[in-house]
């Protein structure tokens, strides 16, 4: 273990924690101006958060301890998924203890947390949120590990850091199996953080609401840290796609520092660039009746497939 | 893939895309769009045929792409649409099974299709041998859409998906044989055939069911009116 690759890892979870509130931001910025409003500053997330940071937690009384550990599981394993994730440099210390199978596992984990959470209070809300979020979930995983697999197969590795690396080291060339994947991971990402096709991450509206749903007993600290752990989420989400599918100018140790430091703005370009184009994915589609939200997720589990079988037979 | 020319990966990437249309179109049930969906593929037919020509350098492949662009870009498209218009139907009734079932099907059909096709490739010389599986996999779907319509319309947009299917089979198979060009214009004249006979298959269908007069009075035949929906399902 050279101390570039714990400088890395160190550099990596820093930025992860302290860029995905940003990411949120610019989001949010984004589609702000998209849609002729005027833009909320980019910080507005950062200033949420500490002002919940600050306040007194009220917890209901019929509140188990569940409720309250739940918060910290669910930010704990957006954190250790952030560990794992490859966004500036493929040699990570951390990565050796789980491969991209387990990353989905941690990511299903914060999942079955938020929602048990959510059910616990035993409010109407927090339960219909729950079992939609569940729902989503379990159509949005299948096609998630599907579009691992056809990037496995091509690299002929689970572990994610390996995965990248061979990305980036190929030729460039058409990958038809690659497009259509990226395709089913963009409408994964998009169910799967809350946005838009599937759900609204700007309403309390009571009958369309997922995740906002799942926070309504949330106060104070909790809920800055539940806050924070979607924002991770997006962040990471949005990480393991430049991962897989626009993995250039990350960096893969033999460059040392200063391939290190080439990745940095490297990153926040790639970032500026996906978040103008989820906000303009979110900008010109509407928003799903939940009971379509089961077939947009099996459109994406069927471009996975489709990339998976063109891979197979096209070898591309 | 590293090392494939240029080409050969766009011709790869038609195929995957002619996969992926294919699908589409398995899904869509407003019949416009359906047709708009036939000509795109008619368009990456002709891109697919062009790329091998210019490959192969078979002069008589560029015949048959220009046939392509006529017959299925331009006239087929434009006959359909102007059918659709003529008889007022937008709308495909409900599929027999649910679109996410279809899919699901459909991807079987994918699988059975690649897995047949398998020694088929194995046999050919063709640089374009492996897309011999997405071609049968497309004639395939095709025919599970024809399957799960309705409308005769879209039963004709799928069996002239299949027909498309089947050139970029022969494409994909034996593209040395001058025999394609023939093939394909005698196969294409009898879908014209067909065309017209499914006009008049309907037109037949309409004074079945409905009143003799129906299509030119329009307020008298009001309550009638209301039927014409369900009755494309005879």
């Amino acid at each position: 273990m050279r101390p570039i690759e714990i400088l890395t890892q160190v550099l990596e979870l820093v930025a992860a924690l302290a860029a995905a509130p940003l990411f949120l931001g610019w989001i949010n910025q984004c589609r702000a101006w998209l849609q002729n409003r005027r833009a909320p500053s980019v910080w507005l997330p950062y200033r949420g958060i500490r002002k919940l940071f600050h306040k007194d937690a009220v917890i209901a009384e019929s509140a188990s301890a569940l409720f309250r550990v739940a918060p910290y599981i669910v930010f704990a394993a957006m954190v250790v998924a952030a560990a794992i994730i490859p966004s500036m440099g493929t040699r990570l210390p951390i990565t050796l203890a789980a491969d991209a199978i387990a990353l989905v596992g941690l990511l299903a984990t914060a999942r079955v947390f938020l929602s048990l959470a959510a059910m616990d209070i035993g409010t109407a809300f927090g339960t219909l949120g729950a079992r939609r979020e569940m729902m989503v979930g379990f159509l949005a995983e299948p096609a998630l590990l599907m579009v691992i697999f056809v990037a496995s197969l091509i690299s002929a590795t689970t572990a994610l850091p390996a995965i990248t690396e061979n990305l980036a080291t190929q030729t460039l060339g058409l990958y038809p199996s690659l497009a259509f994947t990226a395709i089913a991971f963009t409408m994964v990402l998009l169910a799967e953080n809350a946005r838009i096709p599937i759900d609204n991450p700007s309403t309390h509206l009571e009958l369309t609401m997922i995740h906002e749903a799942m926070l309504l007993e949330y106060s104070a600290r909790h809920l800055a840290l539940m806050e924070w752990a979607a924002a991770l989420k997006l962040f990471n989400y949005a990480c393991i796609g430049f991962a897989l599918f626009i993995p250039w100018g990350i960096s893969t140790g033999e460059g040392g520092p200063a391939a290190l430091l080439a990745s940095i703005p490297l990153l926040a370009l790639k970032l500026v660039a996906a978040g103008a184009g989820l906000a303009f994915i979110e900008t010109i589609s509407a928003k799903l009746r939940v009971f379509r939200a089961p077939e947009f997720l099996a459109a994406a589990f069927l471009f996975a497939v489709l990339g998976l079988l063109v891979h197979l037979l096209l070898g591309a | 893939m590293a090392g494939t020319p240029l080409d050969l990966q766009l011709l790869n990437l038609c195929a995957a895309l002619l996969l992926l249309l294919s699908f589409a179109m398995l899904a869509q049930r407003r019949i416009v769009t359906l047709v708009n969906l036939l000509a795109v593929q008619g368009v990456l037919l002709l891109v697919a045929t062009l790329l091998l020509a210019w490959r192969t350098g078979q002069n008589h492949l560029y015949i048959s792409a220009a046939l392509t662009l006529g017959l299925k870009v331009i006239l087929l498209p434009w006959l359909l649409h102007r059918l659709i218009r003529r008889l007022q139907v937008y709308w495909d009734t409900e599929p027999l099974l649910n679109i996410s079932g279809t899919m699901l099907v459909g991807l079987l059909v994918v699988v059975f299709a690649f897995g047949l096709a398998q020694p088929i490739s194995a046999l050919a010389s063709t640089a374009t041998r492996s897309a011999i599986g997405i071609a049968v996999a497309v004639i395939l779907l095709s025919f599970l859409t024809m399957i799960t319509r309705r409308k005769a319309t879209s039963q004709v947009v799928g069996f002239l998906s299949m027909e498309n299917g089947l050139f970029f089979g022969a494409m994909s198979a034996t593209y040395g044989m001058p025999m394609i060009v023939e093939f394909g214009v005698a196969l294409d004249v009898l879908v014209a055939v067909l065309v017209l006979g499914i006009f008049f298959f309907q037109i037949r269908e309409q004074f079945d069911s409905l009143d003799l007069h129906h299509l030119e009075s329009l307020k008298e035949n009001r309550p009638t009116s209301s039927r014409q929906p369900s009755e494309g399902g005879h």
